[in-house]
């Protein structure tokens, strides 16, 4: 690398600039509705009841893996054997390390969160705390690199949530058959797998493993094709996770007051 | 509007402190207009770099407000609020002289980043056979005005001032736009990792907030480029692949 400067201008001091906007605003509402979310999915995944409500069942706990409901892959009360007894179990344990893992080393996520809560910086052209400055490049950060290690949890997941989708489509008739139908649940939950897969086919680290890493790609139709679906969902990658960071947990509030009976699952047909 | 009221940084290395000027304006004034005023009537010595005036050769880079910007490409009507506009030169350089800074650091880094280098031609006349689509990749990066805004909002270098071991994201523009090239067969993935510090970049996206030229730079320079560093150097499975059945490059 080239001789560093000399004389550079003296640090702003933390939360220190001249900008006149209201810079703090964005990383207030960052910080505010990630907390609330954190605070709720861990409330929720930790209830263990009331997460289906007939033919529906919350994204946090699908696909649910061994767990009390006619939903389950493996439908059986209380935990796994192998479960340690002395940790409490709820089927949502099983599954949710995959979707938190996806979006904590999401590249459009860790820019949001490292201006919320490191703050590394709070805003663009805002005095930053810390003096040291390690980056990705070292432990534990360094461990972001692996976002795509992440991605065929986060793209199994939407089969199982597309599945759940579709059984909500399906409604028991008194006859004990199923019948064809919509309700408020089918939208929500149709919704849910729409906006989630927008944004993991969005994903960057999808876009490069699909053809981002080839400087030939039009020799190469059918990558070049996904490279250009990937990039169409990419370049609004933070409206796609925002709205379905918020329609994941609408779905499962839904769900959650359907089965408390506080609210009803309005059939059209 | 008829004037504004403008807090002009005036110094240099050994320090210095904002002047406040009134201007009368202009209709359809930008910020550099009011400078050019402010040295026409107020303060002849007063520095700035300019050249085109049409935010095409990116020399009067400033803050205004405190935001990096081109001053020729600033309405004074679209920055003026209650308080008075302050302008400022770029803080992730040493100041020559009030609002001019010395950017010379990134012509040094960019020399050392490999040009493109080009594999054999595909025709007896010494040309290649490129296909639109791939061109149109790289094609965005050149668009690049250096400007250096990008570099100078970058917290790495404008907080951290880690020139020493970070390129900052002009300089990542640059690879992507050498290492994409349809007809490259570099290599700067080492260099990328070793020697200008990708790693640090931590996604921010105020390189891409502040661009005139509204070039991608996190989601098409410099996230690709941080990918292709993982698949040689974190992504053991990609080693494996790449060990195997060589480089995807092409």
């Amino acid at each position: 690398m080239a001789t560093p400067p000399t004389a550079l201008p003296v640090r702003r001091s933390f939360g220190q600039t001249m900008r006149t906007d209201a810079w703090w605003v964005q990383p207030v509402v960052v910080f505010t509705v990630f907390t609330s979310f954190i605070v709720y999915s861990t409330w929720a995944a930790f209830q263990g009841t009331f997460y289906w409500h007939e033919n529906l069942l919350s994204p946090f706990y699908s696909p649910e893996i061994w767990g009390a409901s006619e939903h389950a892959l493996m439908e059986r009360s209380g935990a796994p054997g192998w479960w340690p007894g002395f940790l409490p179990y709820s089927p949502a344990f099983l599954i949710l390390w995959a979707p938190v893992s996806f979006r904590l080393t999401c590249y459009y996520y860790r820019g949001a969160y490292y201006k919320a809560y490191w703050p590394g910086p709070s805003a663009c052209s805002v005095g930053t705390p810390r003096k040291e400055y390690r980056g990705e490049r070292k432990f534990p950060l360094i461990i972001q690199n692996l976002h795509r290690y992440a991605l065929p949890f986060a793209l199994l997941l939407l089969v199982f949530l597309a599945y759940d989708a579709w059984n909500a489509f399906w409604f028991e008739n008194a006859a004990g058959s199923k019948e064809f139908g919509m309700s408020v649940g089918t939208i929500v939950l149709t919704l849910n797998v729409i906006f989630l897969s927008g944004y993991t086919f969005g994903c960057h680290s999808l876009r490069h493993l699909v053809g981002g890493g080839i400087d030939l790609l039009s020799r190469r139709p059918i990558r070049k094709t996904a490279y250009d679906c990937v990039s169409c969902l990419n370049a609004r990658h933070m409206a796609w996770a925002w709205t379905s960071l918020l329609w994941v947990a609408f779905s499962d509030i839904f769900v959650r007051l359907c089965a408390m009976g506080i609210w009803t699952n309005v059939r059209f047909f | 509007m008829e004037s504004a009221t403008f807090k002009v940084w005036r110094g240099d290395q050994e320090g210095g402190d904002f002047e406040t000027y009134d201007v009368d304006l202009e209709p359809g004034y930008v910020v550099l207009d009011a400078i050019h005023k402010i040295q026409a009537e107020q303060a002849t010595d007063l520095a700035c770099r300019w050249n085109c005036k049409a935010g095409k050769c990116g020399s009067c880079s400033a803050e205004v407000n405190g935001s990096p910007r081109l001053m020729c490409m600033t309405r004074v009507e679209d920055v003026a609020g209650d308080g008075p506009i302050t302008v400022e030169p770029m803080r992730a350089f040493p100041v020559l002289k009030d609002l001019v800074t010395d950017v010379s650091w990134n012509y040094e880094v960019k020399a050392a980043i490999q040009q493109v280098t080009p594999r054999e031609p595909d025709f007896e006349d010494g040309s290649w056979e490129m296909n639109q689509y791939d061109v149109e990749r790289p094609q965005e990066f050149r668009k690049c005005i250096e400007c250096f805004l990008c570099q100078n909002v970058c917290h790495v270098l404008r907080d951290h001032q880690m020139h020493a071991e970070f390129a900052g994201p002009r300089h990542f523009v640059f690879a992507a736009q050498a290492e994409m090239n349809p007809i490259d067969v570099g290599d700067r993935v080492a260099h990328l990792r070793d020697d200008m510090g990708i790693g640090y970049c931590n996604i921010t996206k105020c390189c891409t907030t502040v661009c005139p030229e509204n070039i991608s730079i996190t989601d098409n320079a410099i996230i690709p480029l941080k990918e292709r560093v993982v698949d040689r150097s974190y992504d053991p499975l990609a080693k494996l692949m790449g060990a195997v059945f060589g480089s995807e490059k092409g």
